[in-house]
This record gives structure tokens, sequence and C-alpha cells, in this order.
């Protein structure tokens, strides 16, 4: 008979998942479910929901550290970290707009365990950078801690580190420790308008390798521009760095950007609200149509992009992150199976591809995370038997078998 | 030598040890097998000096193919493995068995790609992280972690003890700047994890090797992130009457939403030997000092460490110099880069411990390691990453009075018991190795270490990858893998159902 737990404590959380190992039951895992759609569909008749395993357990500012339970809502950590002028920076985006959810569904957990960073990732890390500590149960129904609540700590293997883009495979996390910081005064966007392939990532580049502390580095193509709102520099190409911190710091580092990006054309700047507006819409997908298609996410060297997006078929969109190196594809085609796309990542210098939204039966049939080297795929099947050796936490939601 | 008790060395192996090292000869001809006596001395221990074991020999490969075939002979004829990095150890991370083949990765000393456009640097692991620094720094790019030993430690060392340095508090660890790696595992498999894009795909097995000891397996390549250095850098030297204020400005500092590229303080004893060695110019009236170094454009730079100097003035802070010239902060770091070495020249021995410490519990911990001293009759320097909260307190000593090396790890391990006490960790940066490694239940249930040594399993199923080392008591995978089950229990009546 089919179950559904939402367990309200630890001991609650360890008591499903030990009845689940002990009878063999293959449990679907999830927060508010704001990912389902994300991965493989599983067969899964029983589900554990997290949104009732809530709230923040430890917070001292001072020591930057923040512990939470793993279904508490994310925008409720986001709020607190704000009213104290702090944040996650690894500024999480949201996939709720692309997968026909709302946005701020996600989890602190759920966040973690897909390892879901935003635009500030190439400055400040990503959400695994960010973990510090652990209390999880394994498939075998144990209650193990991992990690700590401090910075620097090389006692025992990371599982910490590790638990996140397992997406709900290894381990059930209950409470997760991570690093917060000072959230910036204020910010600004430099923008060049009009730019095209190499010259938009060549820009970026140039711009993450100044001294500039760039803090986020797209490209928005000519087609997804025309799309948005605001002033958008008049339906061109988009090439947006920002920078954040204190006011002087910022004017002072503009003046480093124009030095540097002399060559490429003229430059704008943005001011703080449209900046954060922009930023926003490049964060969460909101510069794409609601009816897009297929959506991939690519990440590549940012100098492989270009190769990659010459060999896309036609009417895609893309938009580039991360200085250029993870690309947003949007297909009309949402019946693709990705062998062409991952056969040009891979003579572009390599990276990966995972179809974050197609219909089921696309996503049935084909990999949607990136396909595994065989020694890498034994491996992970490995791990993964050893956390989980029934197979019973979200069974075949990342590779079949796993 | 004290009571850690190592794997007992097979007696077979150790008879057949002409035979496996013409085996290891046929797959490195020359100088790359080292089996005499004489010439195995060099690599018997590493930087945790009182702890020595010869192996049965030394391998230096040169190639990927080298290492591969090396493992999977030694893989098929249950022959232990200890890979060996520059050897800078403080932990006895690298530490032989008597039956074991010691595989220095030294010969792997080569910068195979810089690659600006994508700031990533592709290097083998002999490289050392300094040397990384300069294959780039013409263009004005560094590689941030900065270990103390980072002029020797090499970049393999350093993803398995996962190193920081003085600036990790805001460019992170090891594990925060690597991006991919080759490995072979003790089955001989070769296996590629990311590369120069970012995130690698799957299970982050990246996270898993940075910090694993040599036990998961043997690092072949290393792709690092570099970055552009900061335009300026200034430091500021702070002294106060007591570490309770040092302490207490730190937390201000933090508080006030400053990440500091680097922020250390040290103790009276620290100090006084610091500068007796280096003359840095440091005061001697001052109980703890702090150097806060502020890095960044310089309109940034400056207004900070405006914001420093009125909180450290808030903290009755009593000595205060800010660094005019780029000579003037080297000299600075000069004394506390030299704290080690200093307090090597006020003490016969002493003793490096490494735990860390939520910052708020500074204060109380040098409190009560002042009376764990008087307990055990020895003094105690301490230097402190202040801004992650990492402790290397420097426990003196002399080896040559009977039973005081015994009393300085029993005060030793009294520290890391009040640091995991307090809320914090056995070691923050350099290893559980064999030296913290009969403490790690302290930390650790027997559930948690287990599930730990199971991702040990997962790449090393024989434990012939260092063993030994990090785990206090080896459970064999089988043994692991078993579960206790009672059929039929249902679930908690009460859990809400949906």
């Amino acid at each position: 008979m089919a179950q559904s737990f939402r367990p309200r404590d630890t001991a609650e959380l360890v008591e499903v998942v030990k009845w689940a190992a002990a009878e063999q039951q293959p449990l679907e895992v999830i927060g508010n479910g704001s990912k389902r759609a994300l991965g493989r569909p599983m067969q899964v008749a029983n589900t554990l929901a997290l949104d009732h395993l809530t709230g923040v357990v430890d917070y001292e500012p001072a020591e930057l550290v923040l512990t939470a339970r793993a279904g508490t809502p994310l925008a409720e950590i986001q709020a607190l970290l704000q009213d104290n002028g702090q944040e996650l920076a690894f500024e999480p985006m949201d996939y709720g707009p692309v997968l026909g959810e709302e946005l701020g569904r996600a989890t602190f957990g759920g966040t973690l365990s897909a390892n879901v960073s935003g635009p500030r990732r190439i400055k400040a890390g990503a959400a695994r950078d960010h973990v510090l500590g652990l209390e999880a149960v394994s498939g075998r129904g144990e209650l193990f801690r991992a990690g700590g609540r401090v910075v620097k700590n090389v006692t025992g293997y990371d599982l910490a580190r590790a638990f996140c883009a397992s997406w709900g495979t290894l381990a059930v996390a209950s409470t997760i420790t991570v690093k917060v910081a000072p959230k910036a005064t204020t910010e600004k966007t430099v923008c060049l308008f009009g730019l095209q392939g190499v010259e938009a990532t060549g820009a970026m580049s140039a711009a993450l390798g100044s001294s500039a502390e760039v803090s986020g580095a797209a490209h928005v193509p000519e087609k997804l521009a025309a799309l948005q709102s605001g002033n958008w520099g008049g339906g061109r190409s988009a090439t947006l760095l920002r920078l954040e911190g204190i006011e002087e710091s910022i004017d002072y580092r503009v003046g480093i950007l124009r030095r540097v990006l002399e060559l490429a054309g003229t430059v704008e700047i943005m001011d703080a609200a449209a900046s954060f507006s922009v930023w926003q819409s490049i964060r969460n997908l909101t510069v794409f149509p609601h009816n897009l298609g297929a959506l991939w996410r690519v990440s590549v060297a940012p100098t492989a992009a270009d190769d990659v997006i010459a060999s896309l078929p036609e009417g895609c969109l893309v938009m580039q992150d991360w200085g250029g190196g993870l690309l947003w594809i949007a297909d009309p085609d949402d019946q693709r199976d990705g062998t062409s796309l991952r056969a040009a990542i891979a003579s572009a210098g390599g990276g990966h591809a995972t179809l974050v939204k197609a219909p089921e039966n696309v996503r049935n049939t084909i990999d949607v995370f990136h396909p595994q080297e065989p020694g890498l795929s034994l491996l992970t099947k490995r791990l993964k038997s050893q956390f989980d050796p029934h197979g019973i936490l979200n069974p075949g939601r990342m590779y079949k078998g796993v | 030598m004290s009571g850690i008790a190592m794997p007992k060395p097979s007696q077979e192996l150790l008879r057949n040890k002409a035979q496996i090292v013409k085996d290891l000869q046929r797959i490195i001809s020359g100088e790359g097998v080292i089996c005499e006596e004489i010439e195995l001395r060099p690599y018997e221990t590493d930087a945790l000096t009182a702890y020595r074991q010869i192996p049965l020999a030394v391998v230096l490969p040169e190639t990927v193919e080298q290492v591969s075939q090396i493992l999977k002979y030694c893989y098929a004829n249950e022959v232990k493995v200890v890979p060996r990095g520059a050897g800078t150890s403080l932990s006895g991370g690298a530490l032989p068995l008597a039956d074991s083949v010691l595989m220095s990765m030294m010969k792997f000393n080569q910068i195979l790609d810089i690659d600006l456009p994508n700031r990533a640097v592709v290097v083998q692991p002999g490289v050392t992280n300094l040397g990384i620094t300069h294959a780039v720094q013409h263009e004005g790019f560094y590689y941030a972690p900065d270990p103390s030993s980072q002029i020797a430690c090499s970049i393999g060392g350093n993803i398995a003890e996962n190193s920081g340095g003085v600036h990790s508090l805001k460019y992170g660890l090891t594990t925060n700047n690597v991006l991919g790696l080759e490995m072979v595992l003790m089955s001989g498999e070769v296996i590629r994890l990311g590369g120069k894009h970012l995130d690698a795909e799957g299970y982050d097995f990246l996270a898993l090797l940075a910090g694993s000891e040599g036990l998961l397996g043997v690092v072949t390549e290393v792709t690092v992130r570099v970055l552009q250095k900061p335009e300026t850098a200034r430091a500021a030297l702070i002294g106060f009457p007591s570490s309770e204020q040092a302490g207490q400005c730190v937390a201000d500092i933090i508080g006030a939403g400053i990440i500091p590229g680097g922020m250390e303080l040290m103790d009276k004893l620290a100090i006084d030997a610091a500068e007796d060695f280096v003359h840095a110019g440091y005061p001697l009236d001052v109980e703890a000092l702090m150097i806060v170094e502020l890095d960044g454009p310089e309109a940034e730079v400056d207004r900070l460490l405006q914001e420093v100097s009125s909180l450290a003035t808030q903290n009755n802070s009593t000595y205060l110099r800010v660094s005019e010239t780029e000579d003037e902060r080297n000299t600075f770091w000069a004394g506390r880069k030299a704290a080690f070495p200093a307090v090597g020249r006020i003490s016969p021995d002493y003793l490096c411990m490494d735990g860390t410490i939520p910052r708020k519990a500074l204060p109380q911990v040098l409190k009560r390691m002042q009376v764990l001293g008087e307990k055990h009759g020895l003094r105690c320097a301490n230097v402190f990453h202040a801004g992650d909260g990492n402790l290397h307190p420097l426990i003196l000593y002399d080896a040559n009075n009977p039973g005081e090396l015994e009393a300085a790890e029993a005060f030793g391990a009294d520290i890391l018991r009040l640091c995991v006490e307090v809320g914090g960790v056995l070691t923050g940066e350099h290893g559980v190795g064999i030296e913290k490694r009969d403490l790690m239940p302290e930390m650790f249930s027997e559930t948690d270490l287990k599930q730990q040594q199971r991702v040990k399993c997962a790449f090393d199923e024989k434990h012939l990858l260092n063993p030994g080392k990090v785990f206090p008591v080896l459970h064999r995978c089988a043994e692991l893998g078993r579960m206790h089950v009672h059929k039929g229990q249902l679930p908690f009546p009460n859990i809400p159902r949906f």
C-alpha cells in the first residue's frame, strides 16, 4: 500500500527510513516538491516529504553560521538573514518559474541537495562551497553526522559537502549547517550592448580576469533581450557585469572595467535598482518566455561556449551566465535526446548537460543527467550502495540503478 | 614514540620483499624503485617527525600508466600503498608502514596548461602550491589557498589535506578552489572528475577527495581556479591588553560585515618568540597581537581600515600601526609566518595542534588552555587564524626529559577535546592522519565513523590505500555492509500522512 510520510522531527524521520529499509520500500524524498519535475521520473509508491521538518535551529550572525532543518522554506531563511544584513552568498536561483511552479517554494534541504547556485557562483562559489555540517539519515535508516559548525574543518571525509548534488539519493538530511556572508551594501551593473559570440565571452573573460571583483557576468542575446521590458538597450544583445560592495569601491571598479573593456564597445551603467531587477530575472530564468519548450543546463569552460552554441539547431534560445560558461538553452523541440548537444560539449573540451525541463516521456527515455564514463559510473553506483544498499532513496532519479 | 597502534605488518610480504621489488622494477625501470635501507631512510617520516617507519620499498612513478600498473599489482597481491607528496604533513598522513610500498608523486612536477581566459591551470600533483602562483603571476594571477608550507608542499598533498592558509577566510580552502582532477583508484582504474567548467556532474567526488588524506585515490592531475591579485593589500598591527579584548574585536569586525583577507592573533609567548627571531617590530607590552589584512581596491581598503581601527579603539587596543608600504606589510607577516620556527628556538621540541572553534569561544578556550598547561606542567604558545576560528597551540616540551613527549601529547589531546566541547572540531587544516586518529570518537559516534568508512569501501574495499590513518578502528567492508533490520516494524502511527 502506498504511504506518504511527513515527519515532524528527526526521530520520526529515522523511523520512516528504518521502516522503508527493512521493508525495502522505495521512497520519493522531497522537501516541498518544487523540483519534482526535474530528473528521471520515478515509479515510487511512497513519499517522504520534509516540509514539516522545519525551523532555524541556530543562527549567530557574528559567527556567520546558520543551522536549519531541511524542510525550512528557503525564503524564511533568506528573510532572517536579510534582517541581519546577511545572505547566502551562493545566491540560489529558483527553478519554480521554468518548471511551472510559483517562485519561493523551495526548501533549504532541497536547494542544497540539488546544489542550486545563482549568478554569484563565479565569485562566491556554489551551494556546496557553503555547507559546513550535516545531520542525515542514510538509506540504512541510520542517523549520522558529518562536518561541523566551523569553516575550517578537515576532520573526516567531507560527507556534508558530498550530500550536495546527490538529489536525495544518498541520505535524507534532517539538519544542515551553512556559512553565511555579509550582504553587500549596494550594486551596479556595467553593460555592453550589441556584442556577439566571442566578443561577448571575451569581454566577460577580460572582466573576470581583472581585479574588478565582478560578482555576476551574463550575456543575453538579441532575441531574448528583445523580449524584455524595461531598459535593455533597445533590443540589442546585453553583456552584463555586476559589481557589489560599498559605493566608493564600486565606482572605482567601474573605472577598472572601463579600462579593461575599452576596445569592446561603449559601456553603460545600470544603477542599483535596475541592476537588482535584471539579475533577478537572470537568476530565476524569467528572461525566458513561458512557452520555452525544453530547457537544458550546460556547464563548460567559458571559451568553449561559442562552439557549443554554434552547434545548436535553429530556433534555440541561449542565455549565458557564469562568465559565459553556464548555458541555459531553450529548445522549441522538446523531444530531442541531447546526443548532439553532448557530443558538441565533448568536442569543445568537456563539461556537462542536464535536461531541466521536458515532458515526462522524454525524461523517461533519455539521460536527464549527463551520462558518466564507465569507471565513474561504477564508482557512483558503489557510493550509492554504501549509503543506500537497498536503493530506497529516490531510486533512479539521477541515473538508472542509482 | 608513543602509543598509536598501526596495522600489523604481514610477515609474508616482508619475506617476499625481493620478489615484490623485482615485480615493481618491471613496471618502473631504473631509479624509480628504491629498496636499500639507506635510500629508504628519507621517506621514513613526514613533518610529524616523532613517528618513523621505513617502508618495504619506495616507487617514484613518472606516468599515469605506471601509477595505474603499480596500484593494480599491489591490489592483486594485497600490498599496502602509502601515497606521498612533498612530505610536509603535520599529522603523519604519509607515515609508511613496514610492509607498504610508498608512492612518491614528486616526479609529477609539470604544469600542463595555463588557461587564463578561463582562469584555470592544469598541473601535475607534485607541483608546489607556490609553483602554481609563480606560473601565472606575470599576468597578475595567483592561486589563493596559501598554507604556511606553500613553498614546499605539493598541490596533490593540498588536496589530500584540503589545505587552507591565512587567506582562507575570504578565499576558501583547497576544496573551494579545485575544478577537476584525475585520480587512480587502488584497483588501477583511472577516473577523471570535473574539468575547467564549474561544478562537476553527478555526485560531488571532488568534495570527498579534498581532505581524504590519501585514503581514496592517488591524484595524478589537478585543475585549479586562479584569481587576479587584489589591487592593494594593507595590514594593521593591533595590540590588546588581554586576549578577551582581542577576541571581542575579531567578533566586532566580522559583525560589522567586514571579511578581511586575513586576520591572525598571537599570544604573548608567540609574540615574544617571533619578535626575538625576526625583529618584525612587534610591541612587547601587549598580551595579544592582531594582524588584520584588508585587500581589494584602494578606496575600499582605506575605508575598511578606518572602520577596523575604530573597532580596535572601542575594544581598548593599546597599539595600532597600519602598513604604509608593501615592505612594511610583509614585515608584519614575517613574524607571524615564522612563528613556528621562532617557537622552535625557545624550546627543544614543540607539538603543533590544530583545532577549530567557534570564534566566540576564543577567550574561554585560551583561559582553559592555561589551566590545562598548569595541569600538564608545560607551556603553550598560541597562534590563531582568528577569522575562521582555527587555533594553533604550540606545546613546548623537551623530548630528552623522560615522559615529556607523553605529557605534551596528553596536553594536546585535552586541548582538542576542549575544542570539540565548545562546538569546534579536532583539526582545521593539518588532517587527522595518525596524530588525531584515536581522538575521532571524541567528535564522531560509531555510526558516523562507520558511514565514513563505507565511503572508503566504495573506493578501496580491501583497505590497501594508506591504511591505519584517520580511522581508529578498521572495519572490514563486508562487515560494514551488513544491515541489522527487524522486519515488520511499522512506522510511527502518529507521523502525519497526506
